[in-house]
């Protein structure tokens, strides 16, 4: 019998968030470790199903189907191709690191905590279900519960006298975003009934044979829209970003890498899947809008990011900008474009997850405030603490050997292959993010120390524990990204025979011995 | 399954012998492992750090040396050996490989960098000894070498757009070495900004090349720049300029050089003069094939540098910092280096050579300005200087010999190399030869004047040392380095350029030396002999003004040219007018448009939400709920639609 790897990866957080919600409060350091427990586990049961992935194998691997609601063709359908496969991957080694880095900080809170550690496991379960749902209904079903813990996680466990109105905010937002997509997912459904057999099953939905290729042009763009305007939001591309500052200002940092690291990537991820293989027509048609909108939130997001005074607003916005490069590479619907879109949205995750985590510490060390002037001349007291963040804001800023850099780099290459201007453009956001990132560094860890600093303790153990996987991470698939691009690579490729698109060729033909595709031969 | 890049281009051998070149790899290891190391070390590696550090630089000087070894053992054509090391990224037809070409350019590099890099780790033991950072220093200052030999070694574009990146980070995190000192950490933030403006210019260009020619690999992207249209190589030619000008601190990106000297001593020598500062006439020499297909490039390279020529020439005149003063050289020295690259195949091997040289002296100089300061208390106001010949003899012998060296005394190593680019600009021919020619003409002639004031301003005249100043001779770890570079500052240029020895080994890569070496015509062409009464000049200007007269203490205002070269030719208030403060006006609108408008909008639109809910408190914790509610409506409205298209 073969293992259900993704039900087990679903299951296994969702099982562990009922047994801390179980657990009585007085034992809420015995929650904590179960917490974390339940967690490793997951990550090992990840571990062990990416090892078992066969990236010259089929597209979709460890697919399980199941009818459940049968009269209206949904299915608990899931399955992994080679870019969720990575962002499962990223998501369960978030996780605990999350878990470790926010140990001690809900210590005064009215459960100690237990109920925010149990909302970080039931997010998870949620993330992964997310990734590996192969059902547009299911999918859309985890996109819209996924909301509940994070609203939670930000009202009532985040920091901050406006959390509660960031929570609403980011909800008003998803709920605008997520009844546009429920529309659409409805006529998805609609047209494909219409076509002989109703179904919500994603595999039978694309391609030319599948149930939407009849769609006629108008009612595509329409449904591309009702999609591509929740996955904007959920991104989020300008000028539906505000949320996203706001939310992550109020967050808990963990509560904030999980927004922006994971959450976030299912709107990128959304669009490379199911807006572009839905409707591939409305999708090219589509392009130069959104390419323009990518560049506004590249430049914009950065130009905004250096005007912060807060560091989790900063880093927020530094997001808004770097989405802006996912969505331009993916968009750009060349195997480079889309390739570095994929790995960006893995590498992303590390670099900022570290950002905000180290954000973190910081923000516990100094009554817990973020604002960046509170700082000064960190590095001189805690230079352990001081290098990692300067690691993690070096990566941000795609500094070449760090692994940020090869997706920010294939978004450029393959976005300039057909889109030459929109690319220079965007190189602008290049000289930007040094700005940002190294300023920071600088008001806040150069110079004297402040006063109040003098006693400021570098890292604990545990919190290196928290943040030296990230670091590690972005140094190995900086000098070595091959391993998850041989993943990531054969599912673009498919992404881009479904959508019938296909790389210029050079201006001049050079006979480039082995350039061509990686896997597979 | 995949064939080497390198198999069908006959030019490039790969090393698979089981020679020193396959393992060429071991050169960039060895300085990483050794940064790595300290980093992660902790204070446990502080007894022994820098010892480690300098062991690294040293292996990878040996292994340089036997590549060389190795090279010399191949016949000529057969120099160009590339070494795979594995595959780097690899996206439908891209792909960029950590593959090393190693060739007569490349080894130069890699022995300067570690030949220089090893002395200036020697050196920064004394110098640095009570740092309590040390360790960092030298976990930095290997990084560096492995980052220049990453960007000298590489066989494609991206892979040497990493080591110039990763440069950058070096220089970045040794300008601000001392970042406790706000002025430090500006002036590291500012040199990595505008080497990224410069980056900006190489990135775009290593697309413009994958999209043109469906590669960023040196070889095969040479061999068929003839295909391409004169407005795209005139493109990417101006692109890698681009970048060139910012890591070489040349017009307009070279403001931050000077900054730059806020870093310790010895990173000044490094990488503020003898190697990372010089990677921008590595990339145009490299590029060759490129620029020659480009005229009109070619035509921008020479201009650029004859006009930082002049401009870091006049700079270096004004200034009474020491270290600024030498900053100011830098930038005037490399302005001949890529004039001369401007040039073309003539010029190559002449850049080139004056590039080596200039490592020597230009290091050698700054050590000795190291000594000073560190006999001085720190300080670097020339004016406090004076007299110091006696109280640091080898210092000043040290130094006294790269100053002769850098203003071209006939048979020391500058006047080889320096007469080398003038007759290459002169050689060059028509109208343009002429002005380049009468440039670095006349540019010998400042080089002298300023050089000649550092040398009296010095260490002659009456002594003018603060209160506390206590002058004495450094420590041997500091003054062996300083002897060694010295030595080279007398004898290299002779043992380089003396029957184009350099030219010859270079020659495979850059092509042969246009005519035959004739001793007799270097000395006695009258650009030769020009050259050297403007030297005379210079040096005579100089005695005058800063060794007969008296050196005021506090500098005497000056006339607008001073006054303008010691404000840099105004190039940071220029930076500031036209992107700074714009800049900062353009953020304060934007973050108050990000607050009001944009995001105003919306909590317009939540406030009347708001207003139709009872009161404020219902609806903030009644927001899941409703939520809750809008969901099952949803659903309602999904299973409601699914069943009218189903029995529709």
């Amino acid at each position: 019998m073969t293992i259900p790897w993704l039900t087990l990866a679903i299951a296994l957080p969702a099982v562990g968030a009922l047994v801390v919600a179980l657990i009585p409060r007085e034992r809420a350091e015995l929650a904590k470790r179960v917490a974390l427990a339940c967690t490793l586990v997951v990550l090992a049961v990840v571990g062990a199903m990416a090892l078992n992935f066969d990236p010259s194998g089929p597209r979709f691997q460890f697919t399980e189907v199941h009818p459940w609601i049968a009269r209206f063709g949904v299915h608990y359908a899931v399955g992994v191709d080679g870019i969720a496969l990575t962002l499962i991957g990223l998501s369960a080694l978030l996780v605990p690191l999350v878990v470790l880095a926010a140990w001690k900080e809900q210590e005064d809170a009215e459960d100690r905590g237990k109920g925010y550690f149990a909302l970080i496991l039931v997010l998870e379960a949620m993330m992964i279900g997310v990734f590996a749902a192969t059902d547009v209904f299911l999918f859309y079903v985890f996109f819209e519960a996924m909301l509940i813990p994070v609203y939670f996680m930000i009202g009532r466990y985040g920091r901050g006298g406006e959390r509660r109105r960031a929570s609403m905010k980011f909800l008003l937002y998803s709920l605008l975003g997520g009844l546009l997509m429920l529309v659409a997912v409805i006529g998805v459904y609609a047209y494909s009934a219409q076509a002989g057999n109703g179904t919500f099953l994603w595999a039978d939905l694309v391609g030319a044979e599948g149930l939407l290729a009849g769609v006629d042009t108008t009612a595509a763009r329409w449904l591309f829209l009702g999609f591509f305007v929740a996955f904007a939001i959920k991104a989020p591309m300008w000028p539906v970003h505000t949320w996203l500052p706001a939310a992550a200002g109020s967050s808990r940092p963990g509560t904030a890498v999980l927004l922006v690291g994971v959450l976030d990537k299912v709107g990128t991820y959304g669009m490379l899947r199911y807006c572009l293989e839905l409707f591939p027509g409305a999708a090219a048609w589509f392009v130069w809008p959104v390419v323009v909108l990518s560049l506004v939130s590249i430049i914009y997001g950065a130009v905004v990011a250096i005007g912060q005074t807060d560091m989790l607003r900063l880093i927020a916005y530094t997001s808004v900008s770097h989405f802006g490069f996912i969505t331009l590479g993916i968009f750009a619907m060349t195997s480079q474009g889309q390739s570095g879109a994929a790995l960006y949205m893995v590498n992303h995750g590390f670099s900022t997850g570290a950002l905000f985590l180290i954000a973190g510490f910081l923000i516990t060390r100094n009554n817990g405030s973020a604002v960046i002037a509170d700082y000064g001349g960190v590095q001189k007291v805690a230079p352990v603490l001081a290098g990692t963040f300067l690691v993690a804001g070096l990566s941000s800023l795609a500094l070449p050997g760090l692994s940020p850099f090869v997706s920010e780099f294939l978004v450029f290459v393959g976005t300039f292959t057909v889109l030459p201007v929109p690319a220079v453009v965007a190189t602008v956001g290049v000289v930007l993010a040094a700005l940002y990132i190294l300023w920071m560094y600088q008001r806040m860890m150069t110079g004297p120390v402040r006063e109040k600093l003098a006693g400021m303790a570098d890292l604990s153990g545990r919190e290196v524990w928290a943040v030296a996987p990230l670091i590690a991470v972005i140094i190995l698939f900086g000098v070595y990204p091959q391993p998850l691009l041989d993943v990531i690579n054969p599912a673009v490729e498919q992404t881009m025979q479904q959508i019938d698109v296909s790389d210029p060729a050079p201006v001049l033909g050079v006979d480039q011995a082995g350039g061509q595709e990686g896997a597979g031969e | 399954m995949t064939p080497t890049l390198a198999a069908d281009v006959h030019a490039v051998t790969t090393a698979a012998d089981g020679g020193a070149l396959s393992f060429a790899w071991l050169l960039i290891a060895f300085p990483l492992a050794g940064a790595a190391i300290l980093l992660l070390g902790g204070r446990r590696a502080n007894a022994w750090g820098h010892w480690l550090a300098i062991a690294a630089a040293l292996a990878s000087f040996a292994w340089a040396v036997l590549g060389l070894v190795d090279l010399l053992g191949r016949a000529p054509e057969g120099r160009s050996v590339a070494v795979e090391v594995y595959r780097w990224i690899e996206v439908g037809g891209f792909r960029a490989d950590v593959s090393l070409l190693v060739d007569p350019l490349s080894i130069t590099f890699a022995l300067l960098i570690t030949g220089v890099g090893s002395l200036i780790h020697v050196y920064s033991v004394g110098y640095m000894s009570h740092d309590e950072n040390r360790r960092k220093f030298f976990a930095y200052l290997n990084l560096f070498v492995a980052a220049m030999l990453v960007l000298v070694l590489a066989d494609n574009y991206l892979l040497l757009f990493l080591g110039w990146e990763g440069v950058g980070l070096a220089s970045y995190l040794l300008i601000g070495f001392w970042q406790h000192k706000p002025s430090a950490a500006v002036a590291a933030k500012k040199a990595f900004l505008i080497n990224r403006v410069g980056d900006i210019g190489l990135l775009i260009a290593i697309m413009l090349m994958f999209t043109t020619f469906g590669t960023v690999a040196f070889t095969p992207l040479f061999e068929s720049v003839g295909g391409a249209g004169q407005g795209v190589m005139t493109a990417i030619g101006l692109l890698l300029l681009l970048g060139a000008c910012g890591k070489s601190a040349q017009l307009p990106l070279q403001a931050w050089l000077l900054d730059a000297m806020e870093g310790p001593t010895p990173v000044s020598a490094l990488i503020h003069a003898a190697t990372m500062v010089t990677a921008g006439v590595y990339l145009i020499v490299r590029s060759g094939p490129v620029f020659e297909a480009a005229p009109t490039a070619q035509l921008v390279v020479t201009v650029v540098g004859a006009a930082t020529l002049l401009a870091g020439a006049a700079i270096g005149c004004a200034k009474d910092d020491i270290k600024k003063a030498l900053a100011g050289s830098t930038m005037s020295q490399i302005g001949y280096m890529v004039l001369a690259a401007g040039l073309g195949p003539i010029g190559y091997a002449a850049a080139i050579a004056h590039l080596v040289t200039h490592g020597f002296f230009k290091a050698g100089l700054f050590l000795g300005a190291g000594s000073v300061m560190h006999g001085m208390n720190d300080e670097v106001d020339m004016r406090r200087y004076g007299g110091l010949r006696k109280a640091m003899p080898i210092t000043f012998a040290t130094f006294g010999a790269g100053y002769l060296a850098i203003i071209g005394v006939p048979f020391l190593s500058g006047w080889w190399t320096k007469e080398g680019i003038i007759q290459a600009a002169f050689d060059s021919g028509g109208v343009t030869g002429q002005i380049l020619g009468w440039a670095t003409l006349l540019g010998a002639g400042l080089t002298a004047f300023y050089m000649s004031r550092i040398m009296f301003m010095t260490f002659f005249g009456k002594k003018r040392w603060a209160d506390d100043a206590h002058p004495h001779e450094s420590p041997s770890s500091m003054t062996v380095p300083m002897i060694v570079l010295a030595v080279g500052s007398v004898a290299l240029g002779a043992v380089l350029v003396f029957n184009y020895t350099l030219a010859g080994f270079l020659a495979p890569v850059v092509g042969a030396p246009h005519h035959e070496f004739d001793l007799a015509h270097m000395v006695t062409s009258p650009y030769s002999l020009i050259a050297l009464a403007f030297m005379l000049v210079g040096v005579a200007f100089a005695w005058v003004r800063y060794a007969r007269a008296d050196v005021p203490v506090e500098a005497p205002k000056g006339n607008f040219v001073t006054v303008a070269a010691r404000e840099e030719l105004y190039g940071n208030a220029l930076n500031e007018g036209l992107f700074m403060r714009p800049g900062q006006v353009v953020t304060a609108a934007s973050t108050a448009f990000d607050n009001h408008a944009v995001d105003g909008l919306v909590n317009g639109v939540a406030r009347w939400i708001r207003t139709g809910s009872e009161n404020l408190r219902l609806v903030q914790t009644g927001f899941a709920r409703s939520y809750a509610l809008t969901m099952l409506f949803g659903a309602a409205v999904v299973v409601a639609t699914t069943l009218g298209v189903t029995f529709a």
